[in-house]
């Protein structure tokens, strides 16, 4: 079975996602899709699936046009799409999750479970897992859901197996176990395309990779024949060292210091300081820690124990409203579900935070906030038709901006910002960094959590590295290379520096 | 080329739509009612219809902010019913009336800060929670009056107390007016003060509001507050308008103030929604009402009617 993509081209309202991507898989072999995040590769995978209808372009199997009108349709052509997110029934047992929607019945129309469970074990076990089909799937390490998904496509006589970041949750021997069951699919003539962030993996288990860029197939590559260093270029799109502009950072007083701040079973006796005009990064892997500190410092989460000072006055912070009164800002990681009101205009979400200082008798005086909003949009550069279209409307780079903005105008002098880039395209990324750069010129004192190493480095006057809970070093960023971090953020040797 | 312009052309029709909808709608069945039934239209009717309408108007302001922030409120018809008793009952043991109308709407506050808490701070479903004191304050009701109209010459016999349900001033029915003071004030909260934007937020995205500074619990239970005391307003009116109060006054009123709300096009989800849209869904109910009556329809066939149009209501607003 051949697989072909060719100039898929995609756009949501006028942000341009994909244009003229091409793709192809074959059975019996892994083929990788790199990109930063952003990079349309779920786009592209939920066109091919039938999840989004495609603007242009065409996917052809075997040479024949096909159509996919869902992910059903798609299955029962024998491409099955395993999620980040495993989307089970966590309180139902394995089999019932695995046959879910396919069930199978007996002559009198019941179910046949006892059919159903030996059908489960027997797909399990061909993949080398011993399970219990009748246990909670929800009682499983995600590694075994993992395996229970595989199953469940091989059920369904998968040819070509999407799996997307199939290792982000998974430890050192269940990744081991997961490659040994690829390959020996592999060998049976399936196919896989496999999406991740991690070069090794991709040199590891992949027979070719194919990188995206802000919507373009840039290149296809012989894993065998290409380097790491080439990989991230294409990824990039530039050479690291201009991407990001200099920083030229004065620094005043302590604007925030954070001292034995723990939350239990979360993070224990952190303690970090910033200055006016400084950028200090938090570096870490997923589920370190990061956010959950920034979560707490800002009052969404409770402190256990610690004190915050704000311009080396003690602040006690109960609420959101507390932190905003003590100026700080947090722009939260997740956008979508944190940041924004989609439906809302971004007039309203700009004011928001700000909207007590624009009360005059009682009333919102609408032609202060007009103003307001429309200084603060001029000056983040908001691609918009105005401020009363609904943030919904707006690509990623520039809801960021509309997030940024909100906490801009509340006047906060710390602003906090989790992941400040994630799902932003390049050029949208440059100038948010422009913006922290000014803003910092301006005295703000800003806390940038990253997952992006080079944007680490290339954006920060200090780093803060957080491995399970706890700070492992706080770094200068001069001289920090992204494999001390890395040391660093993996619970290795702290005196590296 | 002009594909686009016609395409756009149709958007904003669209949108005006959704805008003028129940607008277009009300006016589109006052036609159909005064060319039916010709009475329809004389002054004294449309006095009457107001009347009537004004009840429901005024429990329907106040669950518009509950709507708004994607909750509900099940227990103003039982909190009509328990300060409209208590109201009647000051006023029949010789309180002064003023204090007894100051009292009986005290309470229909508390008892929406009751609901409030029990939302904000017990985590309660706004669903659950309300329909459990929907049925706490009946039977409280019940257990108050003894399931007994409360009447009496002293409510016979005070004006200020009689006033409120039948009263006029320039010719206009009391309850309009009351309808219409407290529509302008709800009006301005809602749109015109940082509550009324706090109160979007609250229902557009609770957890982006409270990381926004909003003080989410303190909305919530002024909002509830405010609800109960539309819906002891509502009781007064109506407790004053017969004379007595009944133990089993103001049954599911709250059902047709849900249905005055999403008439007017506010989302049950939350952050989406108009009062003017409440109004004028307040007014087509009414005017269903009236119209029926008026065409001597058996009001068995009303209650059909009334749900079938519901219904097509929450079936065009799916479409846009």
């Amino acid at each position: 079975m051949r697989i072909e993509m060719k100039g898929i081209s995609k756009a949501f309202g006028q942000n341009r996602v994909l244009e003229g991507v091409n793709f192809t898989v074959n059975s019996g072999e892994v083929h990788a899709l790199m990109g930063e995040n952003g990079a349309g590769k779920s786009t592209l995978m939920n066109i091919f699936t039938g999840l989004y209808a495609k603007d242009g372009g065409t996917i052809t199997i075997d040479g024949q046009e096909a159509h996919f009108s869902g992910p059903l349709d798609a299955e029962q052509h024998g491409i099955s799409f395993i999620h980040q997110e495993m989307n089970n029934f966590l309180e139902m047992p394995v089999v019932d999750n695995m046959f879910l929607n396919k069930e199978l019945h007996t002559k009198l129309g019941t179910l046949d479970d006892k059919k159903m469970r030996a059908q489960a074990t027997h797909y399990l076990q061909e993949l080398g897992a011993d399970i219990d089909v009748t246990q909670p799937i929800g009682t499983l390490s995600v590694g075994r859901q993992q395996m229970i998904e595989i199953a469940k496509s091989l059920m369904t006589d998968a040819k070509i197996i999407i799996m997307d970041e199939p290792t982000a949750a998974l430890t050192e021997t269940e990744i081991k176990n997961l490659f040994d069951v690829v390959n020996r699919l592999k060998a049976k003539g399936v196919g896989f395309i496999y999406i991740s962030h991690r070069m090794e993996e991709i040199f590891e288990i992949a027979d070719k990779v194919t990188v995206m860029r802000d919507g373009v197939s840039v290149a296809e590559y012989d894993t065998k024949d290409v380097s790491m260093k080439q990989l991230v270029k294409d990824m990039v799109g530039r050479e690291i060292g201009d991407f990001y502009p200099e920083r030229h950072p004065e620094f005043g007083p302590v604007a925030l210091k954070a001292e034995h701040l723990s939350e239990k079973g979360v993070f224990e006796d952190v303690s970090f300081s910033v200055r006016e005009g400084e950028i200090l990064a938090f570096s870490g892997l997923m589920g370190a820690g990061r956010t959950e500190i920034m979560r707490a410092i800002f009052g969404i989460d409770h402190l256990d124990s610690g004190t915050v000072e704000i311009d080396g006055k003690p602040v006690h912070i109960h609420t959101p409203a507390d932190a905003i009164k003590a100026q700080i800002g947090f722009a939260t990681e997740n956008r979508k579900d944190e940041g924004l009101f989609l439906n809302d205009s971004l007039h309203d979400n700009i004011v928001l935070p700000s909207i007590n200082g624009f009360v005059k008798h009682g009333l919102v005086d609408d032609k202060a906030t007009n103003q307001f909003v429309e200084m603060l949009m001029k000056r983040l550069t908001v691609k918009a038709m105005g401020p009363d279209v609904t943030a919904g409307s707006l690509s990623g780079g520039n809801q960021q901006k509309v997030v940024l903005a909100k906490w801009v105008g509340s006047g906060a002098k710390v602003l906090i910002l989790d992941e400040p880039t994630r799902g932003v395209d390049v050029g949208a990324k440059r100038e948010i960094y422009d913006l922290m750069n000014e803003l910092t010129a301006r005295h703000v004192a800003i806390i940038m959590i990253s997952s992006d190493l080079p944007e680490v480095l290339g954006m920060s006057d200090r780093i803060a590295v957080v491995y399970e809970g706890h700070i492992t070093g706080i770094v200068p960023t001069e001289g920090a290379t992204q494999e001390s971090i890395m040391t660093l953020a993996t619970g290795g040797n702290t005196n590296a520096n | 080329m002009q594909t686009k312009e016609a395409t756009k052309k149709g958007f904003d029709f669209k949108a005006m739509l959704g805008k003028l909808g129940p607008l277009l709608a009300l006016i589109v069945l006052i036609i159909l009612v005064t060319v039916l039934s010709p009475g329809f239209m004389a002054p004294a009717n449309l006095l009457n219809l107001l009347r009537q309408v004004s009840i429901n108007a005024v429990i329907a302001f106040g669950m518009t902010f509950v709507i708004l922030t994607g909750g509900i409120d099940l227990s103003v018809g039982s909190i009509l019913a328990l300060s409209g008793a208590v109201t009647a009952s000051m006023i029949a043991n010789g309180v002064s009336p003023a204090i007894a109308l100051l009292g009986g709407m005290l309470l229909g506050a508390v008892f929406g800060l009751l609901n409030g808490i029990l939302i904000a701070y017990g985590k309660a479903a706004p669903f659950i929670a309300t329909l459990a004191t929907m049925t706490i304050f009946r039977g409280a009701t019940y257990v108050f009056t003894n399931g007994n109209p409360i009447t009496g010459a002293k409510i016979n016999d005070s004006f200020l107390f009689q006033f409120m349900g039948r009263g006029y001033l320039f010719g206009i029915p009391f309850p309009i007016i009351i309808m219409a003071v407290v529509y302008v004030i709800l009006f301005v909260l809602l749109h015109k003060t940082a509550f009324g934007r706090k109160t979007y937020a609250l229902g557009g995205n609770e957890t982006a509001a409270y990381i926004a500074g909003v003080k989410t619990k303190l909305v919530t239970m002024i909002i509830y507050t405010i609800s109960g005391l539309m819906a002891s307003i509502a009781g007064i009116i109506l407790t004053s308008r017969l004379s007595s109060a009944q133990p089993d006054a103001g049954t599911s009123y709250e059902m047709d103030a849900i249905a005055a709300v999403v008439l007017g096009g506010t989302s049950l989800a939350g952050g989406k929604g108009r009062i003017f849209g409440t109004l004028i869904g307040a007014l087509i109910i009414g005017t269903l009402n009236n119209g029926m009556n008026l065409l001597g329809i058996s009001s068995f066939y009303q209650q059909i009617v009334k749900g079938v149009v519901i219904l097509i209501a929450v079936l065009l607003d799916r479409k846009k």
